[in-house]
């Protein structure tokens, strides 16, 4: 009865303990993507280099490759320039920009002076693709298929952790 | 001369109390129509604003919440219905964006949980009541036989110191 007595409480607490604990690890701002396995919304952009030129997600079939929305305003962009300028240097996958709601001599500049990554930027001035791919919070990085499906959403800059231990190894699993 | 001041003082209190909604509109929409802004008042009081996700898309000017509000407009400008416009943002942002989420199996817990919590606690209140007033019955008599011997010792001994 005793030991009951003070069981329950103390059970009830190591419980609400741990469930706090790992409520503290996640993040709230990360919202499951509801794009996961699903086909990357089709859509048809000007190229941020050569407007004249076009850029659209059926251009990439049959390859593994990262869709990264980026702009120059956005200072947590350059957190992780650095990697995805490491991966293209690697020639891991191909890698597509998707520029934000930028000015297109501002995209340009800033490519210049921090290295540009990628195969082509499309340029979304309006950031109608941004709303189609559910972006809310630049930058963020999709890893689409050879069947054009999104794999994985990496929301916020990519982490060195991140590409190591989730990027990386889906990408050599999806290029196999 | 104060006349002269306070239709001045005037002119700059109507001047500032229509640059306010003149620039939020400048920046939305030229000629808001009542009836599509009600209704995208009403859509975006129960969608979630994804950059401050304290708010509602209706309240915040953050830039990703007036694109939705045109975006909402324009929808309802093509003649989708509220449902339509709401599975549109779910389709892109998840439950998550909806204020008042659908019943489902992932958010199972989220509807029920508070009440099976509530009867939880409801339960143990009645059981912990109970046994406390049975435990109240049976250490009462139990005081009362001790309590009687103890007197009855009292007596005994003031009975031996009186003789």
């Amino acid at each position: 009865m005793k030991a009951l007595k003070f069981g329950i409480p103390l059970v009830l607490f190591v419980a609400l303990a741990i469930f706090f604990a790992v409520g503290l690890t996640r993040d709230p701002r990360e919202v499951p993507s509801p794009f996961i396995d699903k086909p990357a919304p089709a859509f048809k952009l000007e190229q941020l280099h050569e407007a004249s030129r076009g850029f659209a997600p059926d251009d990439m079939k049959g390859k593994v490759w990262l869709l990264n929305v980026w702009a120059s305003w956005c200072v947590s962009c350059r957190v992780e320039h650095p990697l995805l300028v490491q991966m293209s240097r690697d020639n891991v996958v191909p890698i597509v920009g998707l520029n934000y709601k930028d000015k297109r001599e501002d995209g340009v500049a800033w490519l210049t002076k921090f290295g540009n990554p990628y195969a082509l930027s499309a340029y979304d001035v309006e950031g109608r693709v941004g709303i189609d791919y559910g972006v809310y919070g630049v930058p963020e990085t999709f890893v689409i298929d050879k069947a054009g499906v999104i794999r994985y959403k990496q929301i916020g800059p990519i982490t060195p952790e991140a590409l190591e231990k989730t990027i990386l190894p889906l990408i050599r699993k999806l290029s196999a | 001369m104060i006349r002269a001041r306070s239709i001045g003082a005037l002119a700059v209190a109507i001047a500032l109390a229509f640059s306010g909604p003149a620039f939020a509109q400048a920046e939305e929409v030229a000629k808001p129509d009542p009836v599509v802004e009600s209704r995208l008042k009403a859509l975006g009081e129960e969608l979630r604003c994804l950059v401050c996700q304290n708010q509602t898309i209706a309240d915040s000017s953050a830039p990703l919440a007036v694109d939705l509000r045109n975006q909402i407009r324009a929808q309802i400008a093509q003649g989708r219905s509220d449902s339509q416009i709401r599975d549109y943002m779910v389709e892109r942002y998840g439950d998550f964006v909806l204020y008042r989420p659908p019943f489902k199996a992932t958010t199972a817990l989220l509807w029920v949980g508070p009440f099976a919590l509530v009867a939880l606690g409801v339960g143990i209140f009645l059981v912990t009541v109970r046994r406390r007033r049975a435990g109240a019955t049976e250490n009462r008599e139990e005081v009362s036989a001790k309590r009687r011997d103890e007197l009855q010792k009292l007596l005994a001994d003031r009975g031996g110191d009186s003789a």
